[in-house]
């Protein structure tokens, strides 16, 4: 007995609810920035389970979406990089990291 | 029993993903992070994508991970953890979220796909590592060297924005 797709499909989707409510509901932008990678991570959970649901005629799986995952990971990994080095500018000239306190384009 | 251990890592990654966003310090948080994607790795394994499971460890759970503790680390924030909660904020995310995960449940709950069963891989003597590297240099050639530039402008975009004094 093994799951189904919708099983998969449903734990990304809580996956990706619960970084929502992190990005929604955290004021740090360090948790924030963890949440993001977390809804990324969503994504990638579902994209595989296509792929191994979706067999080609070869009896494979479609690899199409694992090198999609692959790319998306990549992206991620360069994303956390210059996020990180931009908070870490943030931090040097506001000396906070809570969102908060960052509002000098509000209206 | 695949249907058991499914269940198994999808709970812990959920349980870790909660921790992520209900510590209090940044540490705990990002530590939590780290077991959720170890869970989510061990998910992939579960739908034979073992290149993409020892992708996630290595590349999240490893290097991104590391470089999240090290600025947790530079930066001082130890004042954010007492920060109280924002009544009126926290209702309305808990409202958006609540209502996501409802949707997301009818819509799956009535898709055709929903029970969607999974037909064995019977050609195993082309592992996924081969079929994945084959996929990526024939048809993904060119999407493929233009993230190889991506990662040359980021690399050398965090080094210009983490020089002391910019200009």
């Amino acid at each position: 007995m093994s799951p189904s797709l919708g099983d998969y499909l449903f734990v990304s989707g809580l996956l990706f609810a619960i970084g929502l409510a992190g990005v929604l509901l955290r004021r740090n932008i360090l948790i924030i920035f963890m949440c993001l990678e977390l809804m990324l991570n969503a994504a990638n959970l579902s994209l595989v389970a296509f792929s191994r649901y979706n067999l080609t005629d070869l009896g494979l799986p479609n690899f199409n979406a694992q090198v999609f995952v692959f790319f998306i990971i990549t992206v991620a990994a360069a994303e956390v990089a210059v996020g990180l080095a931009i908070i870490v500018a943030l931090y040097r000239a506001r000396r906070t990291t809570h969102v908060e306190d960052l509002n000098r384009m509000k209206f | 029993m695949l249907l058991a251990l499914f269940w198994i890592f999808a709970a812990l990654m959920l349980v870790f993903g909660l921790g992520v966003v209900f510590f209090r310090s940044p540490v705990s948080s990002a530590m939590s992070l780290v077991m959720s994607f170890v869970a989510l790795s061990a998910l992939f394994v579960t739908l034979n994508a073992y290149f993409i499971g020892v992708i996630q460890v290595l590349v999240y759970a490893g290097a991104v991970m590391v470089l999240f503790l090290f600025i947790i680390m530079l930066l001082d924030l130890r004042a954010e953890e007492r920060r109280a909660w924002n009544l009126a904020a926290v209702a309305g995310g808990a409202a958006v979220v609540l209502g996501f995960v409802g949707l997301l449940f009818r819509v799956l709950q009535s898709s055709p796909i929903y029970k969607m069963g999974r037909a064995e891989i019977w050609n195993t003597h082309l592992n996924d590592v081969r079929q994945v590297g084959f996929t990526l240099f024939s048809k993904f050639n060119l999407p493929f060297q233009i993230v190889g530039v991506l990662l040359l402008v980021a690399t050398i975009g965090v080094v210009i924005l983490s020089r002391k004094e910019l200009k």
